[in-house]
């Protein structure tokens, strides 16, 4: 079958890569500020301190701004996947667009409208509102988070829904199945501790700016106490929430396991590499190139956290394309030639049943119940084909086990860096919150340039877990059933990079934008004026 | 008996109120075409800014609100509507970027490129962003140049694995030489516009931008009802796409819009009624120094009138969103909905949406017990 040129779907796939990528530089900041803006106003109106509205309002000012330049990139997203995802709308809309409709319904709505008040409110409802509003803001942008994590987490996992060869689509039948996968739930949790830490990094970050120019120092110290609490609370649960993701993409998807770990060749009580370099003269997954120049390994580790057994087998990237090794149920793992054979099956039969439907309602038309009922019969035979099969189905239109493979060392490093991150925090939030009960935050002034110049490692590490995540998951929009190239729009790829071009220079040219604002408002500082309210 | 068909046409009532509504909210975007028009001095360029950027999410959020539904409930025109057409959708998305960071950025120090340009992106989102919807929403009676095979994606027929195929290379731009689209969305771009000026009307405690605001009303008002006039007579006594309930079958049938609202007398009272409250709120507003209520009146009569035509574009056997070079691939509630389980399932969450419009009400009436002045901008902590 002729597929979809490479270059159009590339483009489309970098014209997605770049919208979320610029998307995701600005959502973290506005769920992890709503939640520590939601905290320090809820010190307000318990203390009536004064110090802690001002506070209030400083972040809300930065989160003003990100939420814009948020909301800006995020609707290219949900309609990019009608605009150059096409076949993937039809294939798998009726699972896929539910919960963006119930994210537009009962997120996003919360999300904008308190959003009003607490902006426009401080003088024209009570002080709890005004705090209930500031709070709606926090729920509605995470529950904006929860929604599409459910969407992102179907198409990794996905579940709840069953292939109708008559409209040639997957459709829903267990909503809650699709609504609270496990693999969802995880992601949700993961996803959302990472916004909390960026808002926290962010926040500790330019509280130490303020600190090293000795201003606002009490405003500083009090975002600190906050932040840093927020921060370790969320880096410690990210690396809870990251060993359940290792332990779902180990069942789910093993391909991209092996991936982040540059696992080659399987093995039982396989270890986790602490760190390691990659060896750039492996081009071939079975060749006998070692694959790493250098690794230091965690014994049995990747046994444990994938499979909660230590001696598990974990298998590589050879033994997932050619088959073979024992699956979790005791089955053997079939090979890609197997698979593939299997997909085109599947394939045929779902070609086989269109016709022979169309004969049978040719015949019925004609009057003839005899044709009609042989035509019903055989629609019945290659519906049964192709249930059996459909498990499959998506290998049917890839060429060869290579295409199976995702790019390994974009997924290797994106992988450890995160984790080396991840970990760093952890011990940068305990040593701040060791000076914070110290009382000598203020005077130390090492930490708080480290805390300054952190602040771009708490983005990239977000920035890294999508690309583990959506490049490691390459080549399937949906897991096993639908790879990119069967699921893109039949459009050219000139239209396609010049839209990527146009949204490019946008996103880049407003980018500058934010960034030149937000370092105004924060050399400009926190208001302490503004005490007028209802 | 809530049945698939119910479910079908159910989901195209709500699609058809979302859309009456984004359109009544486009009066944003409509205020926004006209803030350099209609003020002479910064601070009343300020208060129009202000009064607009507190309501500019609502449009937003609703437009995003629509696409989701949409996908959720009509995939089918989804993925053959915004892949095909890709070059309308692209401009209009572009345009609601621009709008995105406009209000937020403008007056902010450190912007870069000043307040000018972020108002040019306003006044773009407000022209091109009421202009192209209104042109899409044409082809709903006028049909575009598409195939639609689901089969193609088992390797059935010549094109290629994808399913809905636009058959023009231009991709969305040809819609824009067809005269009728073009009625539609001037019609929709005077609409916004005649809708914003009687917002300012009634929001704004500002003589002098009242007493413009009300000339525009009638500036605004008049090509508003030239164009709606022409689109409305012309899809009313042109060819429409009819669905044969028995066979499934689309033939073009002649006056097919205008005998769906004869089928349907409710629809068309309704539709009168909506165009009979746009108009009074028009009138009133132009002939009457005191009247301020314009908007209340010409924004329910927007959402009535734009919901029955959406619903004689899809209810009483019609292609809601037709092939013009291949009468069988035209989509209609039956062959582009979402599965009956799934319609089930959104219907139950749509009964959620009183409460969604309740705490939106609460949230507009808490920030507009009093109209907006420039003292306001002053008070209220948080200006653009």
């Amino acid at each position: 079958m002729d597929l979809l040129s490479a270059s159009a779907v590339n483009w489309s796939r970098a014209q997605f890569a770049l919208t979320a990528g610029y998307h995701w530089l600005f959502v973290p900041l506005t769920i992890g500020l709503g939640l520590i803006m939601a905290i320090m106003e809820t010190l307000y109106v318990k203390t009536g301190d004064e110090k802690w509205k001002f506070a209030t309002k400083f972040w809300q000012k930065i989160f003003g701004i990100n939420f814009a330049i948020g909301v800006a990139t995020g609707i290219i997203l949900e309609f990019q996947f009608g605009t150059n995802w096409s076949n993937y709308s039809w294939f798998v809309g009726d699972i896929f667009g539910a919960p963006l409709a119930i994210e537009g319904i009962f997120a996003f709505f919360m999300e904008a409208t308190f959003i009003s008040i607490m902006f426009f409110g401080w003088n024209r409802v009570s002080r709890k509102m005004h705090l209930a509003s500031t709070w709606l803001v926090f729920v509605g942008a995470s529950l904006s988070a929860f929604w599409i994590l459910i969407a992102n987490a179907w198409m990794q996992y996905p579940i709840g829904m069953e292939f109708n060869p008559e409209s040639v689509r997957n459709e829903m039948n267990d909503f809650w199945a699709v609504a609270f996968s496990p693999v969802a739930y995880n992601k949700f949790l993961h996803t959302t501790f990472s916004c909390w830490a960026v808002g926290a990094a962010f926040a500790t970050g330019i509280s130490g700016w303020y600190l090293l120019k000795n201003r606002h120092t009490d405003f500083a110290i009090k975002s600190i106490k906050i932040s840093a609490m927020v921060g370790l609370v969320a880096f410690v649960m990210l690396a809870v929430t990251g060993d359940g993701s290792a332990y779902h993409v180990a069942q789910k998807q093993p391909m991209k396991l092996a991936a982040m770990e540059g696992l080659y060749k399987g093995k039982e009580g396989a270890g986790l590499v602490a760190i390691g370099m990659l060896n750039p003269a492996k081009m071939v997954y079975n060749d006998d190139v070692d694959p790493y120049i250098f690794k230091i390994e965690l014994p049995k580790l990747l046994s444990l956290l994938g499979y909660r057994n230590i001696n598990a087998f974990v298998p590589g990237i050879a033994d997932i394309v050619d088959g073979g090794y024992t699956l979790q149920d005791g089955t053997t793992a079939l090979p890609f030639e197997e698979r593939q054979a299997r997909g085109r099956k599947a394939i045929q039969a779902l070609a086989d049943y269109q016709t022979v439907r169309e004969e049978e309602s040719d015949a019925i038309n004609a009057g003839n119940s005899t044709a009609a009922a042989a035509a019903a019969s055989a629609a019945a035979n290659h519906e049964t084909t192709l249930r059996e099969n459909y498990a499959h189905f998506g290998y049917g239109y890839l060429e060869n086990g290579e295409d199976l493979i995702p790019n390994v060392p974009l997924t290797f490093y994106s992988f450890h860096l995160m984790v080396m991150i991840g970990m760093y925090y952890i011990l940068f939030f305990m040593i701040v919150l060791y000076f914070i009960y110290r009382k000598s935050m203020s005077t130390t002034r090492w930490l708080q340039y480290v805390a300054l110049w952190s602040v771009p490692l708490a983005y990239l590490a977000g920035q890294l877990g999508w690309v583990v995540a959506e490049v490691g998951r390459q080549p399937w929009t949906i897991q096993d059933i639908l790879p990119v190239q069967a699921a893109a729009s039949a459009i050219s790829a000139g239209n396609v990079k010049t839209t990527f071009i146009m949204f490019a220079v946008l996103f880049t040219g407003l980018l500058i934008a934010e960034v030149t604002i937000m370092v105004k408002q924060i050399k400009k500082g926190p208001d302490t004026t503004t005490t007028d309210e209802a | 008996m809530i049945t698939y068909d119910f479910l079908q046409k159910y989901w195209w009532f709500i699609m058809s109120l979302l859309g009456g509504l984004l359109v009544f909210l486009l009066f944003v975007q409509g205020g926004q075409s006209m803030i350099n028009s209609l003020s002479r001095k910064e601070d009343e360029k300020k208060l129009l800014v202000n009064a607009l950027g507190r309501k500019w999410e609502f449009t937003f959020t609703t437009l995003v609100t629509f696409g989701g539904a949409f996908f959720a409930s009509f995939p089918l025109f989804y993925s053959t509507s915004f892949g095909g057409a890709y070059w309308a959708w692209m401009i209009l998305l572009f345009c609601f970027v621009l709008q995105a960071v406009s209000y937020e950025f403008q007056s902010k120090p450190g912007n870069i490129y000043g307040v000018n340009v972020y108002r040019a992106f306003l006044f773009i989102n407000g022209v091109l962003g009421t202009f192209i919807l209104g042109v899409l929403v044409a082809t709903f009676f006028t049909g575009s140049e598409f195939t639609v095979g689901k089969g193609n994606i088992a390797g059935l027929g010549t094109v290629g694995p994808v399913i809905s195929q636009w058959q023009n290379p231009l991709h969305g731009l040809e819609l824009f030489a067809n005269l009728r689209n073009l009625c539609l969305g001037f019609a929709v771009l005077f609409l916004a516009r005649t809708l914003a000026s009687l917002f300012f009307v009634n929001r704004l405690s500002h003589e002098v931008l009242e007493k413009r605001s009300r000339k525009f009303v009638l500036f605004n008002g008049a090509p508003f009802v030239v164009f709606f006039l022409v689109f409305l007579i012309w899809t009313l006594f042109a060819e429409g796409y009819a669905v044969d309930p028995g066979t499934k079958d689309i033939y073009l049938e002649k006056m097919k819009y205008l005998h769906n609202f004869i089928d349907m007398p409710l629809v068309m009272i309704l539709f009168l009624l909506g165009v009979v409250a746009v108009l009074y709120g028009i009138f009133q507003t132009v002939f009457s120094a005191k009247f301020k209520n314009g908007i209340w009146f010409s924004g329910a009569g927007t959402v009535v009138t734009v919901t029955m035509l959406l619903l004689v574009a899809g209810y009483n056997n019609t292609a809601f969103y037709p092939s013009s070079v291949d009468l069988q691939s035209s989509l209609t509630l039956q062959n582009s909905s979402s599965s009956e389980f799934t319609l089930s399932a959104m219907a139950v969450v749509s009964l959620f949406v009183p409460v969604v419009i309740a705490y939106i009400f609460y949230a507009w009436r808490a920030l507009e017990k009093k109209r907006l002045s420039l003292d306001d901008l002053n008070s209220d902590g948080h200006t653009y």
